[in-house]
């Protein structure tokens, strides 16, 4: 039931235990139990509510930072990784296969404030060869949930 | 003054109209209801298949396919019947690609029927075998299928309606609206019958990609003997939710399709090109989509199945489609007055059992192809009406 339990809290994490038992056919002790222990496992790592800020007044400023680091053996990448996401601008940091190593999402208050953190922290980092910086306009999706307001149902009310 | 009575065809005239239209009418005014009576996948047509739409489109592919269908559809059709319910038709001469099923179940029986041949018709069940049947000529006999059976049809309702005029059966399953199957051991047991006479079936398997509780659908051609009498007919609609797109397919021997592409040749031409050059994506590489729908398809089941006996009532554990068949029987309604009342009282709209034939009184039809928030709301509101009306 792991993965389909998994499916439904990505979906909507304050489904019940109740009502998730009566989606998968189990008992609601069974779906508490099973959530425990992906907790305690560190497979759900949270419960967050997905918001799209750009309809709210709230001047925040995205970039997604691509940095190339000197070549590193063995753990290395994990070593400037830690440096690095230990920042609270630092919102999301991925190892990359391709063109750069290190994705980071940034956010800031304004531009400056970006643009800051990147020349006055990330580029003077010892193993950080180069940045390319990207500022979000627009989010049209994200965690698979698409950003504008949806239609409504275009189905007829009744066919047989 | 002209007198349209005396113009129109008898044949036609007579068919009853849908009975329950004015209900329909009061749903579609109504501003805020919560419907549970589409017979529809709420889901979007998948992406890559829309793609490959728009795609024909760009490329300009704007004409006239072959009569049957293009070659490399049939091609796919066949291959898909054999992968998924082990079934072997030539896609030279054995499958045609029709204007949904609803055009598959027409041509067969405009091409079965002779004046006064009887057609069997378990029910409760869709609602066009009736009318098609009697345009062809034909004349329908109902079978009733019953709760304590499962709605499936059993072999002794069958021979009790079997005559020396009965020409075609018709096996409805996954069934609307009962979302009843028809395991392995209940078709052999048809089988069984029909194995020495010359009834036809026409095999009606559109919702066969959506079943639960690990049944995988049966088809009926795949049984012992039985290929050379079934006219096996699906489509895109249900398992692609590809409704709008209007395609589906018939499978028979040849002697039969013969027949049938001459009438689909002279009506219809073709199906839809877009439509049928989209198809070969969905058959190709979409079993992953319409696995996803189907689980979560399989959880609001279970959501509304549970309601509903939560509420006090019988309701009957469905194993296919996207219905659930409550029996609502104990309120002390007919089944169209529960759903005026509860339309009147709660706005939610469900469809009459008696919309699939006079032996659906006591039940309603609720789909599930509904978000669980829909299908959750729409529990409460049922709840609350069955709590203040309960005997
Ligand atoms: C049992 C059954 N058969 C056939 C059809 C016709 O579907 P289509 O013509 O869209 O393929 C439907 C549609 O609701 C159905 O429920």
């Amino acid at each position: 039931m792991n993965k389909e339990l998994l499916s439904i809290l990505e979906k909507n994490s304050r489904i019940t235990p109740a009502e998730i038992a009566v989606m998968l056919g189990t008992t609601e002790e069974a779906v508490k139990e099973e959530i425990k222990k992906l907790e305690s496992d560190k497979i759900i790592l949270g419960y967050r509510t997905l918001i799209n800020w750009e309809q709210v007044d709230k001047d925040t400023i995205k970039a997604y930072i691509e940095l190339k680091i000197t070549p590193q053996a063995a753990k290395g990448f994990d070593r400037v990784a830690e440096k690095i996401y230990k920042y609270p601008q630092v919102k999301s940091l991925t190892l990359m296969s391709g063109a750069y190593d290190l994705l980071l999402e940034v956010e800031g208050e304004t531009l400056r404030d970006v643009a800051m953190f990147v020349s006055e922290k990330l580029s003077q980092m010892d193993s950080v060869i180069a940045t390319t910086t990207h500022f979000v306009l627009k989010t049209y999706k994200k965690e698979n949930v698409i950003f504008q307001h949806p239609d409504k149902d275009p189905r007829e009310v009744i066919t047989l | 003054m002209m007198n349209y009575d005396n113009i129109l065809s008898k044949k036609a005239s007579c068919i009853p109209p849908s009975g329950i239209r004015k209900f329909f009418d009061i749903v579609s005014e109504m501003k805020d209801a919560i419907s549970l009576g589409v017979g529809e996948p709420d889901f979007v047509t998948p992406w890559p298949i829309r793609e490959a739409g728009v795609t024909s489109l760009e490329k300009g592919r704007t004409h006239y396919t072959s009569n049957a269908g293009t070659m490399e559809l049939r091609e796919e059709i066949s291959r898909y019947v054999n992968r998924k319910y082990n079934l072997n038709y030539n896609p030279k001469n054995e499958i045609i690609v029709t204007v949904g099923g609803s055009e598959a179940i027409d041509i067969t029986l405009r091409a079965l029927l002779n004046p006064g041949d009887e057609v069997l018709i378990p029910e409760p069940s869709f609602v066009c075998y009736k009318p098609c049947t009697i345009l062809a000529g034909g004349v329908p006999v109902p079978i009733v299928t019953e709760e304590k059976d499962n709605f499936r049809l059993t072999k002794e309702k069958l021979l009790e309606k079997i005559t020396d005029r009965t020409k075609v059966l018709i096996l409805p399953f996954p069934n609307n609206p009962t979302g009843a199957i028809m395991e392995k051991e209940d078709l052999e047991a048809i089988a069984s019958v029909l194995r020495d006479t010359n009834i036809i079936v026409l095999s009606d398997e559109i919702y066969s990609e959506l079943t639960y509780n690990g049944k995988k659908h049966v088809s009926f051609a795949s049984i012992d003997g039985m290929w050379e009498r079934t006219v096996t007919i699906n489509g895109f609609s249900k398992a692609f939710a590809m409704t709008g797109w209007r395609l589906g397919y018939l499978a028979a021997p040849a002697p039969l399709c013969s027949v049938m592409y001459k009438i689909h040749q002279y009506a219809i031409m073709c199906a839809p090109t877009t439509s049928q050059l989209a198809a070969v994506e969905a058959l190709k590489n979409c079993d992953g989509d319409v696995e996803n729908m189907c689980k979560e398809y399989n959880q609001r089941r279970r959501v509304l199945v549970d309601g509903f006996r939560k509420m006090g009532l019988s309701c009957f554990e469905p194993e296919g489609a996207f219905y659930v068949f409550p029996n609502i029987s104990s309120l002390g309604y007919s089944s169209e007055d529960f759903a005026k009342k509860l339309l009147e009282e709660e706005k939610v709209a469900v469809v009459p059992g008696t919309a699939f034939g006079e032996c659906g009184e006591g039940f309603v039809r609720c789909s599930y192809a509904y978000s669980i928030e829909s299908i959750q709301e729409a529990l409460k509101r049922i709840g609350n009406f069955v709590e203040r009306h309960k005997k």
